[in-house]
């Protein structure tokens, strides 16, 4: 008995799960997330140098926080992110899904390393101490061990789906790391300062400070797609260099 | 900067050097990708020969 031909839909956004077509899609938007990555970026050091007003109490040292607080809230969105698309390469055993979770987390890495390291930079004129083991910095800390160990775990298993499968399974449990983090301040004594930001009541942040800030982090986020895009990019060449799209691609080629 | 100098500078730097310290170990990465992919495929161009 002869079956219909399924046809392809339309708008098929499902085409970027083929290897090929997400390679070539990346590569056209590396160039815009960049831009605007440097764009929004220098915007926003202009509002945080030139617009908002030095701090009543801290002074000038508190323009930390426009590059601090955004590191912060990247390293956890990453690691999000992150640990949803592992565990979508682990449930419907897509390739692709867990290559990008591969690609991201370098980057994740570093946000959480630029996050403790600018806030141990505040914390030393701010606190008088550069570090203390207060429940949101050594939180943050496990942040950075998890995506360590999730490196870590995956380029110490040669084959590279079940390496895929390990270290989704050790993002997925470091996912209870992320509401820790959030709520350390209220569940804790903490010598971090508490919210500025909250869904339920006003912020307690000078206007011109709060755009300075979400607007270096809409920069930081379209730097992290840029940068995940591009290694995404090199996982792609690295795991499929046998394929014969890559090797029409290397080859100057057109692909067959 | 009232004596903050050190500190906001360096945490600054310490942002643009990591991050541009990343674009450039990310290039170099998808560059050594390229040229194993091309030695693979002379590989397989000499082994069909």
């Amino acid at each position: 008995m002869q079956t219909e031909a399924i046809r392809p839909l339309r708008f098929g956004f499902h085409r970027f799960a083929a290897p090929s077509e997400f390679y070539r899609l990346a590569g056209r938007l590396i160039p815009w997330f960049g831009t605007l990555a440097a764009a929004l970026a220098a915007f926003a050091l202009y509002l945080g140098f030139f617009v908002a007003p030095t701090d009543f109490q801290q002074g000038e040292v508190y323009r930390i926080i426009f590059i601090h607080v955004p590191a912060a809230w990247m390293a956890m969105f990453i690691y999000a992110v992150m640990a949803f698309w592992a565990g979508f390469g682990m449930a419907f055993n897509t390739r692709m899904s867990s290559m990008w979770a591969c690609a991201m987390a370098p980057t994740g890495a570093l946000m959480a390393f630029l996050a403790l390291w600018t806030g141990a930079l505040w914390g030393r004129p701010a606190w008088g101490a550069y570090w203390a083991w207060d429940a949101r910095m050594t939180s943050t800390l496990i942040l950075l061990f998890l995506y360590v160990g999730f490196m870590a775990l995956h380029a110490a298993i040669d084959e590279p789906r079940r390496a895929d499968r390990a270290a989704g399974v050790l993002a997925l449990v470091g996912v209870v790391n992320l509401p820790i983090i959030y709520f350390s301040v209220q569940w804790w004594n903490s010598l971090h300062q508490g919210a500025s930001i909250s869904l339920t009541r006003a912020p307690t942040m000078a206007a011109t400070m709060l755009e300075a800030m979400f607007v270096m982090m809409f920069a930081f986020w379209m730097y992290s797609i840029a940068a995940s895009l591009a290694r995404a990019r090199a996982i792609l060449l690295e795991r499929e260099k046998r394929s014969s799209w890559v090797q029409a691609l290397v080859s100057g080629e057109p692909e067959h | 900067m009232g004596g903050a100098g050190r500190y906001v500078w360096g945490a600054y730097g310490a942002v643009a050097l990591a991050l541009g310290a990343e674009i450039l170990m990310l290039r170099a990465r998808t560059r050594r990708a390229r040229d194993l992919a091309r030695r693979s495929s002379d590989w397989s161009k000499k082994e069909v020969q």
